[in-house]
Order: C-alpha cells, then sequence, then structure tokens
C-alpha cells in the first residue's frame, strides 16, 4: 500500500481583494523511502501543496492520507523543512538541533543520542557549542536539516532546502542529504526550482502547471540502483530529463 | 609540497598594538573633556556668583549648594529623602514593568482583545497623565499609593505598546518553523516570541526607570511629606534656591545611578545567552 497519498487537493485563498486559486484537484501516491521532486512555475501553489502536507494548512478540499488514515493537523511522522534555516540565534547549535524534540516534549537519553549521530555524521558536532551566526550558510542548513531528522519523521517534506548555498555546498550538501535519506529510507518530498537538482536526486519529478495548480506530468527518473546525485548528472539520459522537463515548463503559457 | 599554512602571529601584530593603543587615546581625552568641561562650568558658576555679576539668590552656586548637602547629611535627611523617593520609583517601575508585559502578552494573545482596546489605548498613550493626578489622589488617597499610581500611570502604557509591538514584529518564518513540529500558542510564546523580545524588553526598562522616576517626582509635587520632590516642592515655597538646586543635582545623580543599574542588568543576562 502507499505510504502518502494526496487526494484530489484544491485550495483558494481568501484575499481582500477577491479569492486566489493556488491548487487545483492535486493528486499523486508515494512509496516508502521514495524521493518525489516538485518543479512548477514560480508562484503556481508549491509551497501551498507542501503547507498542506505539512498539516499547517487545511486544503479546501481533498485529503491527505497517511497508512490509509486521514491527516489532521501537523502530524509527528511529519519533517517540513522550510526554505530560510531558522535557526534561533539565542540557541547554541546543539540546542537549535534540540528544538523540535523539545517541542514534541521528547527529549530522551534515546532522541539525543540520535541528535548527536546526526551531528556527528554531517560533521557539526564539533561545533554544537557554538550559535548560528558564527556558522557558515552551509553549516547552518545542515544543522536545520538534523532539526528536523532528529524527530524521526518517515516523511520529509523540503521547500526549496538548498536554494540559499552556493553551487558547490549545495553540490555537496545534496549528496550527503539524499545518501542519509535512502539509508534511513526516509519518504522525501522536494521543492525546488532548479531542474538539474529536481532530477539528480529524484525517483520522479512531479511537474506542475502555473497558477492554479494542477499536475501536468509524473516523471519517472530511471538512473539504475547505483545513482547518487552527483554521479547521476554524468549520465546521457540526464540531459534529455533535462530538455524534455524545460520543454514542459516552457510551454506552459 | 611543503605548503605551510600563514599562521596568525602569536601575540599581537605591532600594528594591532597601535591601533588599540590610538583607541585608548582617544578614549580617554573624551572622557578628559567630559570632566574638564564639567568642572569649567562649575567654576565659573561659583566664581561668576561670588563676582556678583549672576544672583546667587535665585540661582545658588555651588559653595551654598555643598553647604546645604552637609546640612541635610548631618539632620540625617538626606538618605530619608532619597530613599522615599528611590523607594516609589523602585515600586512604580516594576509594576509598571509587570503589568506591562502582562497585558502585552494578553493582547498578543488575543486578536479580539487587542482590536476592541486598540481605541483606548491610542487615547491613553496621548493623554498626559499628570493630568489624572486629582483624580488619582481622590480615588486612592493622598498618599505613597498616589505617588506609585502616578509612576505607574506614566509607564505603563508605553510599556505595553512597546512590548506589543516587538511581539508583532517577531520573525513570522520562526513562528512558522515551530508551527512545522506542532508548537502551541504557548510554546510559540516561550520558545520564540519572548526570546527574541529579551532586546525589546530591555529597550522597554530603560525608557520606563526614567517614566517612573517622572511620575514619582510629580506625583510628590502634588502629595508628599517626603522626597526628592517634596524637597524641591518645599524649598521653592520657602525660597531656598540652594536647596532646590542641590536637589535637583542629587535627583539626576539618582536618575543616571538607576539607568546604569539596568544597562548592568541587561549586560548580566545577555551574558548568559538564555
Ligand atoms: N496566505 C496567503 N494569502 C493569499 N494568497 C497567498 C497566500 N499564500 C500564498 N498565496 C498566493 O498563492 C499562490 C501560490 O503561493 P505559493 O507560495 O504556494 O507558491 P510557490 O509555488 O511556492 O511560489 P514560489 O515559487 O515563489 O516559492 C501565490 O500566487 C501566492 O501569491
Ligand atoms: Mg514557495
Amino acid at each position: 500500500m502507499d505510504l502518502l497519498r494526496v487526494q484530489d487537493i484544491t485550495e483558494s485563498y481568501q484575499a481582500e481583494n477577491g479569492e486566489i486559486f493556488a491548487l487545483d484537484h492535486i493528486c499523486f501516491s508515494m512509496e516508502k523511502g521514495e524521493f518525489l521532486s516538485i518543479v512548477g512555475p514560480s508562484g503556481c501553489g508549491k509551497s501551498t501543496l507542501l503547507s498542506i502536507i505539512a498539516g499547517l494548512l487545511p486544503p479546501s478540499s481533498g485529503t491527505v492520507l497517511l497508512d490509509g488514515q486521514e491527516v489532521h493537523g501537523v502530524d509527528p511522522r511529519i519533517g517540513y523543512m522550510l526554505q530560510k534555516d531558522n535557526l534561533l540565534e539565542w540557541r547554541s547549535i546543539w540546542r537549535n538541533v534540540l528544538f523540535g524534540l523539545e517541542v514534541r516534549r521528547q527529549v530522551n537519553e534515546e532522541t539525543t543520542a540520535r541528535a548527536k549521530g546526526l551531528l556527528q555524521s554531517y560533521g557539526l558536532w564539533e561545533f554544537r557549542e557554538k550559535y548560528p551566526s558564527q556558522l557558515s550558510g552551509g553549516m547552518r542548513q545542515r544543522a536545520a536539516l538534523i532539526r528536523t531528522l532528529a524527530t524521526s519523521p518517515e516523511i520529509l517534506l523540503l521547500d526549496e532546502a538548498f536554494s540559499a548555498l552556493d553551487y558547490q555546498t549545495r553540490l555537496t550538501v545534496t549528496d550527503d542529504v539524499y545518501r542519509i535519506l535512502k539509508k534511513e529510507q526516509i519518504t522525501t518530498i522536494m521543492v525546488t526550482h532548479d531542474i538539474p537538482e529536481s532530477i539528480s536526486m529524484g525517483d520522479r519529478v512531479l511537474i506542475l502547471t502555473s497558477r492554479p495548480a494542477q499536475v501536468r506530468e509524473l516523471l519517472e527518473i530511471d538512473f539504475g540502483p547505483e545513482r547518487t546525485p552527483l554521479t547521476c548528472r554524468g549520465d546521457p539520459r540526464f540531459s534529455r530529463y533535462f530538455d524534455h522537463i524545460w520543454k514542459e515548463l516552457k510551454s506552459d503559457g | 609540497m611543503d605548503r605551510k599554512k600563514r599562521e596568525a602571529p602569536k601575540g599581537l601584530s605591532p600594528e594591532r598594538a597601535a591601533y588599540l593603543r590610538r583607541k585608548k587615546t582617544r578614549r580617554r581625552w573624551v572622557l578628559c573633556c567630559q570632566w574638564g568641561i564639567l568642572l569649567l562650568l562649575v567654576a565659573l558658576w561659583e566664581i561668576l556668583a561670588r563676582l556678583g555679576v549672576i544672583d546667587s539668590f535665585i540661582l545658588s552656586q555651588p559653595s551654598r549648594i555643598w553647604r546645604t548637602w552637609i546640612t541635610l547629611f548631618l539632620e540625617g535627611e538626606l538618605w530619608l529623602h532619597l530613599w522615599v523617593t528611590v523607594y516609589e520609583t523602585l515600586v512604580g517601575f516594576l509594576l509598571g514593568v509587570l503589568l506591562g508585559v502582562g497585558l502585552a502578552i494578553l493582547l498578543w494573545w488575543s486578536d479580539f482583545v487587542s482590536k476592541v482596546s486598540e481605541p483606548y489605548l491610542v487615547v491613553l498613550n496621548s493623554l498626559p497623565k499628570i493630568a489624572l493626578g486629582p483624580v488619582i489622589i481622590i480615588v486612592v488617597g493622598a498618599g505613597t499609593e498616589a505617588i506609585i499610581f502616578m509612576a505607574l500611570a506614566i509607564s505603563l502604557i508605553v510599556t505595553v505598546l512597546e512590548m506589543l509591538g516587538g511581539f508583532r514584529r517577531t520573525d513570522r518564518d520562526a513562528i512558522r518553523m515551530a508551527a512545522t513540529f506542532g508548537a502551541t500558542k504557548s510554546q510559540i510564546f516561550r520558545k520564540i516570541v519572548l526570546p527574541s523580545n529579551i532586546g525589546t524588553l530591555f529597550g522597554s526598562l530603560k525608557i520606563n526607570i526614567g517614566l517612573s522616576l517622572v511620575g514619582v517626582i510629580a506625583g510628590e509635587f502634588l502629595v508628599s511629606k517626603a522626597g526628592l520632590g517634596y524637597l524641591i516642592v518645599y524649598g521653592g515655597q520657602v525660597f531656598k534656591l540652594d536647596l532646590v538646586m542641590a536637589s535637583v543635582i542629587i535627583l539626576s545623580a539618582v536618575a543616571a545611578l538607576m539607568y546604569q543599574g539596568v544597562v548592568l542588568l541587561q549586560r548580566l543576562v545577555m551574558k548568559h545567552k538564555y
């Protein structure tokens, strides 16, 4: 059975000067451990879609099913990482990383051990006593990711989580992140503006139309089982996928 | 290849040392000039008074102020008046801060209450609170309570508006981040909004300590049997301008010290990262 099912999600915002339709009957489903990239014209409703899946925003109609059950409100099985790292400047990296656990009242030996392990494998353990302002952009982004992963989500939502990083840092960070997510079998949805990034990480790419967003295409990406985000960029199929997505997005009026 | 890392020199480089020296000299100069100007003014005041250029009966004179202090001190009255004013100010200040922050939290919490109370806050904020003096005296009686009430009336609304403004300016993305973990409103307040506003709080404390003192002196002008405000009014009534001047100078010192107290407290809190 599918782990996550997004069923007929429609959303409209009520603004002073009228109604804004953001999402139009979005449907897709995901299996455990799968990585889905979402691309679409800017302002089409990608962040809105993630907010609905994360339970921060109720949809106008439609349902989100997790393990066959409807999700209401914020669900501890779903982790959501926003574009900005939003590290709290008055907390050390260690206390920032524990923030999500603290909010959920889950700080205990087991969870702190997990947080420690994550910090170690992301090379941030030596920086645990430092404050966010003392870290580089790449480190901050990793710390923010660890804050979300520390709560052991089954599903991870990433909203342009790496777009603030410089190109080089981004390639290495995404590679690290990909490895950890695959190792832990975390089901991931990543919204991105970067077509190569969507191809290099995704098992599938969901292409959305301009607002109100509809599913234009759900593209299978197949590089074989040995792929990593870095190696698949050299694959001849890579540029074919790129051209395809590019055409789909461009043909969208 | 034998490429050594460029190491930072041990100790200070000569340029750095020279820079630090220049800075220190400059700081000393500023301090010297500040004290120099004060001494010069006091000396000028004394000399002009002695020469009879200015009327020392009206404008007093440093040596007479000095003698007044000694007398007040010997009669044991100095500490009494000082303590009364400081005590009233501190009580008014603390009440103002506690109530003000409490009300700000309430208004942040409930959008409805905040919308309803908006016009009242605007009017109360622009009203010169001293005008309430007679009402306060009639309602709470002509005593210390009235004075503390006055201090409270002056500082309360400012605190509420300052803090509420700060709460509302809290980074929306940080709040959203907490929401992604399912944070409750009270968690959002304790873990995000309040710590983001420690700076706002101290800004407001600094304004408040001064405002409370204004309220207390105004209160003492209206009703009191002791305090620096009382000394000033009394001195004016019996034409003892030396007493007025002596009290005003003590008052400035008290104001400056209280302000420094808040600054010190801020440094302590900031150092311990909360
Ligand atoms: N709270 C809101 N109230 C009214 N309109 C909103 C609100 N949030 C988003 N919108 C509108 O809904 C549409 C979709 O917004 P959304 O942020 O989901 O787009 P997006 O695809 O994530 O955009 P971007 O590519 O810029 O990140 C936009 O046109 C936006 O202006
Ligand atoms: Mg967005």
